[in-house]
C-alpha cells in the first residue's frame, strides 16, 4: 500500500536534546584507571611481584563476579562500563600485597555480590563496594588483613618481612608510652615516596597525588570532597599534635600515611556513594576528615579512612535531602529546604 | 556579563558567514491556525476564495491570540487537518500559489513609528500576527502590553542565539542593522522606556559591530557582549548576565521590570509599521551534516520542510533525524510534509553517527547535570522521581522552574532521556495538583 | 542474689502495670465488624475503589461512606456476604472485564518513525503522539501492565497490550493508566466488539494501520432500526447496554476492526475467532 514519500525513510524519534557530550559511565571509568596506574606501579615497585599478583586476581575476580551475577539476575552485561575493572583494581589496592589467593577472590565477591549486585547494580549501591569488601575481610580475617609487608621492592630479589605501618607503630607505641620522636616514624619523605609498611596501594602518597591531580583536572572529580576530607584531618590532628606531640603524630604524617590519599582521592569521591550537590559534597569531605581523625586519634583502630568513608556513605542521602540548592530566583530564604508534600 | 551553569557544546555554525538567500516561490503553501501560544485565530476565509499575499485569514480569537496571514496570492485550496511539527495534525489553511505574488492592496507603510500612537503600534503589532521569533512564538503584542502593577523600565533584546547550529538571528542582524536598531526603538516606545540592552554572545562580534554602527542617534541602545555559553539565550540568564537581576522562580521578566525580544522579532515590527506587512516570511537556518548544502534561507510561512530541504540539496543517505529548532530543545520530526512556522529557526538534519541514543541506565550520581543546570535544580533526583512514579514528590524539587533547556541530559554520564522525564513530570505534577485542590479524599 | 532479683521482678510489675493502664487509657473503639468485612475483601490492596487498601475501604465502608458494589474487584458473592454484615442491600451488577481496544500490532499498524526514550507510554505519548502513524493506537510500552495488580494484562509478540480475562477483577486502573484511553471495562457476556480507537477519517485511518475503523457505518448500516453499532467522528462503537448478539455482524466490516472476542474464564487467555 502507499505511503507518503518520507514515512519510508523513519527517523529517530525521541525527546530533545540531540546531541551529547560524548562523555559517559565508561570514558569516566577508564579515566580513573589511568589516574590509578602512578599508584599500582609505585605498589609493584615497592612490594614486588606479590603485588601485581593480586591486582590481576582482583580485577579478574570481580569482572568475573560481576558477569556470574548479572547471568543469574537476568541483567545485560554491564562488565563493558569498567566499573567492576575499576572496583578490581581500588580492592587490590586496599589489600596487603602479601594476600592469600583465595582472600583476594573472597574479597573480589565481597564487593561485587554484597557490594553491588544485591542492591540492582551500579548506581543503586548506597556503599563503597571496594570498602565493603577491605572492612568485611577486615573483620573476617583479621590477621591476614594486618599483616603488612615492608618493602624490599623488585629489585633487591630478598624475600620482604613484615611489620607494622607507621599509623599502627604510632598507636602501639604511644599505647605503650613511647614518645613518638624516638621512634622514626615521622620521616616524612619516606611517607611520601612509599618506602613503608601498608597496603598495597595505599604507601605512594607521591603517585596517589598526581592521579588525583589528573582526575580534578579532567573534571572527574571535584575539589569539594578531597580538599574537605585531607583538610579536617590536618586540622584536627594538628590540634592533637599540637597539644600532645609525644602521644599525636605530626599531621603531615597523617596525610601521608595510612590510606588518606587513597581514600580522598579515589574512594571518598565514588560518584553512587557521594552527595550530588557541591556543598553536600564538602560536608561529606569534612564529615569523612572528622570520622577518620577520631578513629585515628581515640578509636580502637589505628586506621579510620574505610569505616569514615563507609559512615558517611550512610549518611549521603540526608546531606542530599538537606543541600538542595536554591533555585533560581527562588525568594524565600529557608535554611533547609523542605516543599509542600515532600 | 555570565551566568551559573550552563554546558558549553561544540556550535558548529557552518552556515554563519552565509548571507541568506530566498527560495523561488512554490505552488502549494499550507498555514496552520495555530503557530502560537494562545488561541489560534477564527478562520476569515472559506474554500475556494481568492487570497492576496499578507491577506489575514483568521482573525484573533481573544487577547492572546495573532492572526495568521497569506503567505503569497492564489486560491484557498482545502481548510482541514494537515500535518504539524508539533506532531499530531493541526487545521490549517492550503492555498494554490497563482505564481504573481501579489501583495493584498491595504499593505501599506505607516509612517515613522516614532509619530504614532502606542496604542496603534500595539494594534499594528497585533494585526501584523507577530509572535516571538526566537522559537517560542508568544504573542508580541501581549508581552508589550504588561499589567499596569509591573512597571517595565528595561528592554532587552535577545540576539544570544545560543543553540549550536542555529545563525538566523546571526544573519538578521548582519544584514538588517537599521531595521532591527528601528525596530528596538519602536519597542522602547512601546513599553515606554528609556533605554535597551542588545545582548550578543562573543561568537557574534561581528553582529555586534553592525548593530552599534546603525544606532539611531535619538536612542539609547547599547550593545553588549555576553560570555558564550548554553543556554545564554534563555530570558532569565539573559537578563541576570546583562544587569544582575534574577527573575523570581515561577515568575516572568515583567517581575524584574525587563521585558526581553529577539532581534528577529524587532526587526519584523518594524517592517510591521514601517512598510505594513504582515509576518508572511523568516530566515531559516537549514544545516547539519546530513543536508547536502547548508544554507540560511528566507523561507514563506507555510512551505513544507520537504520543498526547504530540496532546495538545499536535500537530504544525505546518512539522516537519523529532522529536528524543528536547535539541536538542544529542537522537536524532532516525522513527516517532512509538515510546514515551516512563524517561529521556526532552523530545520536541522542530523546524520545517524552524530545522534547520541538515551539509554535506560540508571543514574550513578555523578553529579554533572547538577553542576550544569541553570535553574539550579537537582536533575538526577528529580529524573529517579519520575522513573518510579513518584510525581507527588516532584513539587519539593520545584520541576515546575525547570526551562527544558536540556544541558542536564546532555551532560549525563549514563544518557538518560532527562528532559523527556521532566515532560512527564510536569504534566503528573499538575495533575496531583489538581487533584488537590480537587479536594480528594 | 535477692537484690536482682528484686529489681527484675519490680520492672515487671511496672511494665506491666503501664501496658495495662495504656491498654485502658489508649484503647482504640474498633468495629466488631471490621474484622469481619476485613476477611470478606479480596485482600488484593490494589487501590482500585481509591482508598489506601482493603483495610481503608473497610473503615469507609463501616461509616456508611461507600457501599459494598464500590469494590470493583469483589465478585457478587462477596458483595452480597458484605452487605449482610452490614445490613444493607446490594444490587446486582453484570460481571465486567477490562479490554484493550486495538489490534494495531507490528505487523498491521505502520509507524512512522523510530522511538528512543523512556519506555512509558504515557512519556513516550509526549513525543508527537508517539512512533506509530495511529495516533491513537496501543503503544506497546506496558503502562497498563505495569499497573495491574493481579497481573492480568501481558504484551502480544505483535507489541501490543493483551488483557487476560480470568484474572482481570475490572478495578479499572488500566484504564486510568493508558495515555490513548483505549481501555475499556465491558460486560463479560459482550461478544462483539469495535477494535479500533481511530477517530481519523477513513483514507487516514486506513493509511495509518490495515486493521482500523474506517467509519464506513457499514456495521451500523445492518442494523434495520434501533441500531446496536453507532458511528460517531469516523470511530464504531458498541452499545453495551444493548450489544449485538449475531456474530453474523462482524462480516460486514471491511477491515476486521469489528470483531467477536468472548470471554470464557475457563481458558486463560481471550479467544479470537
Amino acid at each position: 500500500m502507499s505511503r507518503p514519500v518520507f514515512t519510508d525513510q523513519q527517523f529517530i524519534i525521541s525527546a530533545s536534546p540531540h546531541v551529547h557530550s560524548g562523555q559517559d559511565v565508561r570514558s569516566v571509568m577508564r579515566d580513573v584507571i589511568l589516574a590509578l596506574i602512578p599508584g599500582v606501579v609505585a605498589g609493584i615497585w615497592f612490594f614486588g611481584f606479590d603485588a601485581f599478583r593480586v591486582l590481576v586476581l582482583a580485577v579478574l575476580g570481580c569482572v568475573a563476579f560481576e558477569m556470574g551475577m548479572n547471568r543469574l539476575l537476568g541483567h545485560d552485561s554491564t562488565i563493558r562500563d569498567l566499573s567492576a575493572v575499576l572496583t578490581g583494581v581500588l580492592l587490590a589496592m586496599n589489600l596487603p600485597s602479601g594476600s592469600p589467593w583465595w582472600l583476594v577472590i573472597v574479597g573480589s565477591g565481597a564487593a561485587i555480590i554484597l557490594g553491588k549486585s544485591i542492591y540492582g547494580g551500579l548506581g543503586y549501591n548506597p556503599f563503597n563496594p571496594a570498602l565493603v569488601a577491605r572492612v568485611f575481610l577486615l573483620i573476617s580475617f583479621p590477621v591476614q588483613m594486618t599483616r603488612w609487608v615492608i618493602p624490599a621492592g623488585i629489585t633487591t630479589g630478598l624475600d620482604a618481612m613484615t611489620g607494622a605501618t607507621p599509623l599502627g607503630a604510632a598507636k602501639e607505641a604511644a599505647g605503650l608510652g613511647k614518645d613518638l620522636a624516638e621512634t622514626g616514624l615521622s620521616d616524612a619523605l619516606r611517607l611520601l615516596l612509599g618506602n613503608v609498611g601498608g597496603s598495597f596501594g595505599e604507601v605512594s602518597a607521591l603517585a596517589l597525588l598526581f592521579g588525583g591531580a589528573f582526575l580534578l583536572y579532567r573534571g572527574i572529580i571535584r575539589w569539594q570532597i578531597p580538599v574537605g576530607f585531607i583538610a579536617t584531618v590536618v586540622v584536627i590532628t594538628g590540634i592533637a599534635h599540637q597539644l600532645q606531640p609525644q602521644r599525636y603524630l605530626d599531621p603531615v604524617v597523617h596525610v601521608l600515611a595510612g590510606g588518606l590519599m587513597l581514600g580522598a582521592f579515589f574512594m571518598a569521591t565514588d560518584m553512587v556513594t557521594t552527595p550530588v550537590t557541591r556543598k553536600g559534597m564538602l560536608i561529606f569531605g569534612i564529615g569523612c576528615g572528622v570520622l577518620t581523625s577520631v578513629i585515628r586519634l581515640w578509636g580502637g583502630y589505628p586506621e579510620g579512612v574505610s569505616f569514615a568513608i563507609l559512615l558517611m556513605n550512610a549518611l549521603t542521602p540526608l546531606i542530599d535531602r538537606y543541600t538542595r540548592p536554591r533555585v533560581f530566583g527562588q525568594v524565600s530564604r529557608k535554611l533547609f529546604e523542605e516543599a509542600p508534600g515532600s | 556579563m555570565k551566568f551559573k551553569g550552563g554546558i558549553h557544546p561544540d556550535y558548529h555554525k557552518l552556515t554563519a558567514d552565509q548571507p541568506t538567500v530566498s527560495m523561488p516561490l512554490l505552488k502549494r503553501y499550507v498555514v496552520p491556525l495555530s503557530q502560537h501560544i494562545g488561541a489560534p485565530g477564527k478562520l476569515i476565509v472559506e474554500k475556494g476564495q481568492e487570497v492576496r499575499r499578507g491577506q489575514a485569514l483568521t482573525s484573533p480569537a481573544g487577547f492572546v491570540s495573532v492572526p495568521v496571514h497569506a503567505p503569497t496570492s492564489g486560491k484557498v485550496k482545502k481548510i482541514g487537518e494537515f500535518p504539524h511539527p508539533l506532531g499530531k495534525p493541526q487545521p490549517g489553511i492550503e492555498i494554490t500559489a497563482d505564481g504573481e505574488d501579489v501583495w493584498c492592496e491595504e499593505i501599506v507603510g505607516h509612517g515613522n513609528w516614532r509619530d504614532l500612537e502606542v496604542a496603534r503600534l500595539r494594534d499594528l503589532i497585533r494585526d501584523a500576527g507577530l509572535v516571538g521569533l526566537g522559537g517560542a512564538a508568544f504573542p508580541t503584542h501581549v508581552k508589550l502590553s504588561p499589567p499596569k502593577d509591573k512597571p517595565i523600565d528595561l528592554l532587552i533584546l535577545n540576539g544570544a542565539e545560543c543553540e549550536p547550529y542555529l545563525t538566523s538571528d546571526h544573519r538578521v542582524m548582519l544584514e538588517h542593522a537599521a531595521g532591527v536598531m528601528e525596530g528596538i526603538g519602536l519597542l522602547m516606545r512601546v513599553l515606554g522606556v528609556e533605554k535597551a540592552l542588545v545582548g550578543i554572545e562573543t561568537n557574534k562580534a561581528d553582529a555586534a559591530k553592525a548593530l552599534e554602527a546603525a544606532c539611531p542617534d535619538d536612542l539609547d541602545i547599547r550593545v553588549h557582549l555576553v560570555e558564550t555559553k548554553y543556554p545564554q539565550g534563555s530570558e532569565k540568564h539573559l537578563i541576570y548576565a546583562l544587569t544582575g537581576r534574577r527573575v523570581p522562580a515561577g515568575g516572568l521578566p515583567m517581575d524584574s521590570g525587563v521585558v526581553v525580544q529577539n532581534v528577529g522579532t524587532a526587526l519584523s515590527c518594524y517592517e510591521a509599521v514601517h512598510l505594513g506587512r504582515p509576518l508572511t516570511e523568516r530566515i531559516v537556518t537549514v544545516t547539519g551534516s546530513a543536508v547536502k548544502d547548508p544554507a540560511n534561507v528566507m523561507v514563506r510561512v507555510g512551505t513544507s520542510v520537504a520543498e526547504v530541504i530540496d532546495f538545499c540539496g536535500g537530504l544525505t543517505g546518512s539522516v537519523g533525524k529532522v529536528i524543528f529548532g536547535g539541536p538542544m530543545m529542537g522537536i524532532v520530526q516525522f513527516n517532512l510534509n509538515a510546514p515551516v512556522l512563524k517561529g521556526t529557526s532552523g530545520i536541522l538534519c542530523l546524520a545517524e553517527s552524530e545522534i547520541s541514543q538515551f539509554e535506560g541506565s540508571p543514574c550513578i550520581r555523578c553529579g554533572n547535570c547538577v553542576d550544569a543546570c541553570p535553574m539550579f535544580l537537582v536533575p538526577s533526583a528529580m529524573g529517579l522521581l519520575v522513573e518510579r512514579n513518584r510525581f507527588a514528590d516532584l513539587g519539593g524539587y520545584h520541576i515546575m522552574d525547570c526551562i527544558e533547556c536540556g544541558s542536564c541530559a546532555y551532560v549525563c554520564l549514563s544518557r538518560r532521556p532527562l528532559v523527556q522525564f521532566f515532560k512527564r513530570g510536569k504534566l503528573e505534577w499538575r495533575e496531583h495538583l489538581k487533584a488537590l485542590e480537587g479536594g480528594v479524599s | 542474689m535477692l537484690m536482682p532479683t528484686a529489681i527484675l521482678a519490680a520492672i515487671g510489675l511496672i511494665s506491666g502495670l503501664g501496658l495495662a493502664i495504656a491498654a485502658r487509657v489508649f484503647a482504640v473503639e474498633v468495629d466488631p465488624r471490621q474484622e469481619e468485612i476485613n476477611d470478606g475483601l479480596p485482600g488484593a490492596n490494589c487501590g482500585a475503589c481509591g482508598f489506601a487498601g482493603c483495610a481503608d475501604f473497610s473503615a469507609a465502608l463501616i461509616e456508611g461512606k461507600v457501599g459494598p458494589a464500590d469494590c470493583p474487584v469483589s465478585d457478587q458473592a462477596t458483595r452480597q456476604l458484605l452487605g449482610e454484615i452490614l445490613g444493607v442491600a446490594v444490587g446486582e451488577s453484570a460481571r465486567k472485564v477490562a479490554l484493550i481496544m486495538c489490534q494495531g500490532g507490528l505487523s498491521v499498524a505502520h509507524k512512522e518513525g523510530r522511538y528512543n526514550g523512556q519506555a512509558s507510554c504515557a512519556s513516550a505519548d509526549l513525543i508527537g503522539g508517539g512512533e506509530k502513524l495511529c495516533s491513537y493506537g496501543c503503544l506497546g510500552l506496558a503502562d497498563c501492565q505495569e499497573v495491574c495488580a493481579f497481573g492480568a494484562i501481558e504484551m502480544t509478540e505483535e507489541g501490543i497490550a493483551r488483557v487476560i480475562p480470568s484474572r482481570c477483577t475490572a478495578c479499572g486502573k488500566c484504564v486510568a493508566a493508558c495515555p490513548k484511553h483505549l481501555i475499556s471495562l465491558v460486560p463479560t457476556d459482550a461478544e462483539i466488539h469495535v477494535l479500533c480507537n481511530n477517530t481519523d477519517k477513513g483514507a487516514a485511518a486506513r493509511k495509518a494501520c490495515d486493521v482500523s475503523c474506517l467509519g464506513c457505518k457499514k456495521c451500523e448500516k445492518s442494523f434495520d432500526e434501533d441500531p446496536r453499532i453507532v458511528v460517531h467522528n469516523y470511530l464504531a462503537k458498541v452499545d453495551y447496554r444493548k450489544p449485538p448478539t449475531d456474530q453474523a455482524v462482524v462480516e460486514v466490516c471491511p477491515t476486521g476492526a469489528l470483531t467477536v472476542r468472548l470471554f470464557d474464564h475457563q481458558d486463560q487467555e481471550q479467544r479470537p475467532l
